[in-house]
């Protein structure tokens, strides 16, 4: 008979992880049901790789809290995992007299969340801090606490840690349908019938499909679009902090921020569409984003792009997110993670661990922690090529040894999209004019030779 | 730390003629710093006639030519596997398979190349399915790699590279459904679009814009525009030709370094860039700046 796990966990995008690692760690015996054919391919492989304080977020929220807790467990456990942080700050700028007047309210409101360090900046000490940016804001607010991170290297750590801690990932594992009968779900998937205790259902931009296994779903996912252009690593310098605009009553705005990675980016944009599976972009709304960036920054005039690219957030008809307990199915709904996701994974899942803990009875005594740091990726750490070895992707300087790693073990790359993130490799400047077919090449090999 | 009296980046046609010719001046050190695993630049993956007729007045493909321009260097320090990472003043940071050292040189020559301008900055709409690739690429899969990325391709530009491009995909039985260009007659100076429907039964459309593409996981289709008309084109893949960049990022601390080849002005043929580096390597010699 299949084994049955305590928990199932739908959706591998980075709260899925999050939760899974909670839940490993914690002692129970946890399975991850992925529909794509990697982890991290649907809401959270297109996002802008910032760590939020909360400091605009609605005050008393879940959303709020979830967010400190997430950015507090990310500071304490990322070296452990070999995660990087970029301690830029950001600056809130306002660029007209009406915007300017908001700034108070900001504040306030950074205070009342608890973020007690946000003050303000006025035109010129602003100029002092970003002498490039262009003249003509008229006040600022300084948030010391939002960072830049890795997008892609920490769900990554989540996933390594949970498979150390006896998860189990299964990935081309769409949830079809399921059953409740004993106290005990089984799922069908298009990897096989699971078994599990317990259902949690993070599957992002598909929760509402997904939902519908347990009740007609109380919310729906209204898939926001965001789209980014990335420019080349001599923008980077051109900027210290996270460039927030002051944000409106729908959405925090196009930000311009430098990457872990070395590069400048701006965006998101906020698009309601129907599409769920694919993210698309287009020509005008990217050259609206390059024309924001250039009038913020005249500077980067001439500095060529890298790579542009769209998310799609899982938004929902409420401003909060959806996290409840059903407690006589034995279910737990993770729903409408939409921009903050990245930051509140962990403290999601802590909050998640709670209501288990709640409603279905304590956790065991958790064994020591098994710490799975990840290669770096980033700019701010020590990189494989400084110790020599054979440069494959010369752009982002990604050596042979790290494709080969990504493509081993039990979370290796799924497809050239996660091999891309787990090694940058073809993200650069020339995007695989050099070394696509090579590193190709190599992801076909390993291919052949994968179980 | 090593010092050479001059270091050449790249070892493409420019930057081994280049430093054939110092070695035929009597110049002393001399080394040239190549990337890729095997010198020749590249040639190496074009394989298809057209290449050797000004530096040796011959006909050859390009691995051919890339061959013979490895063996006129023989004998002289040419080190590949070197990945310069960065200059700054008159030493480069350099990375190679026992990690990364420094190297002093009184003159610098930069020989790095150019590439083709991918779909990224070029603002195409649509998802990002896999088939979309410079011509540079499709020519390293099926020249280097033996794989065929697609059978339906359209072409997107009309510079002499695209007829490349063409080539390219003859040699694997690949055949492209339509070849566009923005500009209302073909780049390439030859009669390119004659060419192309003649010699590939390519058709060749000017005035045609690529809008977008569309496919989840392999290309579906395109959509054009030409005139203020869209259209979709079923294919299932995109070859983006030409629109060179230079691949100048090491320029960056360096703006006065000196150039040959084609990582400075329009792009130009193999032989062009092997007679520049000639002369850098002349103008060196005579100690000019």
């Amino acid at each position: 008979m299949a084994k049955t796990f305590d928990v199932a966990v739908t959706g591998g995008g980075v709260v899925g992880l999050a939760i899974l690692r909670r839940f490993a760690m914690a002692g129970l015996d946890c399975v991850l049901l992925e529909r794509g054919n990697d982890i991290l391919s649907g809401a959270s492989k297109g996002n802008s790789a910032l760590l939020h304080t909360g400091f605009d977020a609605p005050p008393g929220s879940l959303e709020l809290a979830c967010m400190q807790a997430g950015h507090a467990e990310y500071l304490a456990i990322r070296e452990r995992l070999n995660l990087p942080l970029v301690r830029s700050g950001a600056l809130v700028v306002a660029w007209s007299e009406a915007e300017r007047d908001r700034l108070g309210a900001i504040i306030d409101q950074a205070h009342a969340n608890g973020v007690a360090d946000v003050r303000p900046v006025n035109p010129a000490e602003l100029g002092r801090m970003e002498p490039n940016l262009s003249p003509g804001a008229t006040g600022a607010v300084l948030v010391p606490g939002e960072h830049i991170i890795d997008p892609w290297s920490a769900p990554l750590a989540y996933a390594h840690q949970a498979l150390a801690h006896g998860a189990e990932i299964l990935r081309r594992a769409e949830v079809t349908g399921g059953e409740f009968a004993a106290g005990l779900w089984t799922l069908s998937s298009l990897a096989g019938t699971v078994r599990a205790r317990l259902v949690i259902n993070a599957a992002g931009n598909f929760g509402d499909r997904v939902e519908t296994i347990l009740r007609p779903s109380p919310f729906t996912i209204h898939p926001r679009r965001g789209q980014f252009v990335v420019f080349d690593k001599p923008a980077a310098h051109l900027v210290s902090a996270i460039i927030l605009p002051v944000p409106t009553e729908r959405t925090k705005g196009v930000v311009l921020f430098r990457t872990a990675f070395g590069n400048l980016a701006i965006g998101p944009t906020a698009e309601d569409v129907d599409e769920r599976e694919v993210a698309a972009t287009d020509t005008q709304t990217l050259n609206r984003l390059r024309e924001r960036a250039l009038a913020m920054l005249p500077a980067l005039e001439g500095v060529g792009v890298n790579a542009v690219y769209a998310g799609l957030r899982p938004a929902t008809q409420f401003k909060d997110y959806v996290i409840e307990a059903v407690v006589p199915e034995r279910w737990i709904t993770v729903a409408g993670i939409r921009s903050t996701g990245l930051t509140a994974a962990l403290g999601i899942a802590c909050h998640v661990e709670g209501l288990y803990a709640r409603h279905f009875g304590e956790l065991p005594s958790p064994p020591a922690p098994i710490w799975t740091p990840v290669p770096n990726l980033t700019e701010g750490l020590p990189r494989p090529y400084m110790q020599g070895g054979e440069i494959v992707c010369h752009c982002e300087w990604v050596t042979r040894a790290e494709i080969d790693a990504a493509l081993a073990g039990p979370l290796a790359a799924g497809g050239l999209d996660g091999l891309k993130r787990r090694t940058r490799a073809m993200m650069g400047r020339c995007q695989g004019f050099n070394c696509a077919a090579h590193v190709e090449a190599i992801f076909r090999e390993a291919q052949r030779g994968a179980p | 730390m090593e010092r050479r009296d001059v270091v050449i980046v790249g070892g493409g046609p420019a930057g081994l003629s280049a430093a054939l010719r110092l070695s035929q001046l009597g110049i002393g050190s001399v080394s040239v710093l190549e990337r890729e695993p095997s010198a020749g630049g590249i040639p190496r993956h074009c394989g298809h006639l057209g290449f050797g007729w000004q530096s040796h007045r011959r006909i050859w493909t390009g691995p051919q030519f890339a061959a013979r321009l490895r063996h006129d260097v023989e004998g002289l320090d040419v080190r590949t596997a070197h990945t310069v990472l960065g200059i700054d003043g008159d030493r480069l940071k350099v990375q190679n398979t026992d990690g990364v050292f420094e190297l002093a040189a009184a003159r610098i020559l930069l020989a790095t190349g150019t590439r083709e301008t991918p779909r990224a900055p070029r603002f195409v709409g649509g998802t990002r399915p896999t088939g979309v690739m410079t011509t540079g690429a499709l020519q390293a899969h099926v020249y280097l790699h033996h794989h065929k990325p697609f059978s339906r391709p359209v072409i997107i530009g009309s510079e002499w590279v695209a007829f490349s491009a063409l080539l390219t995909c003859r040699h694997m039985g690949i055949r492209p459904v339509m070849m566009i260009e923005a500009r209302d007659r073909i780049s390439a100076p030859w009669p390119g679009g004659l060419a192309a429907g003649l010699l590939f039964g390519v058709r060749v459309r000017t005035r045609t814009r690529l809008v977008a593409i569309s496919g989840r996981d392999q290309v579906d289709a395109v959509e054009l525009e030409c005139d203020g008309r869209t259209e979709c084109i079923s294919c299932d893949g995109v070859i983006l030709s030409g629109e060179f960049v230079p691949e100048a990022s090491l320029l960056a601390n360096r703006p006065d370094a000196m150039l040959a080849g084609n990582v400075h002005g329009a792009v130009k043929t193999s032989g062009l860039c092997w007679r520049e580096g000639r002369e850098a390597a002349e103008r060196i010699a005579r100690g000019e700046a």
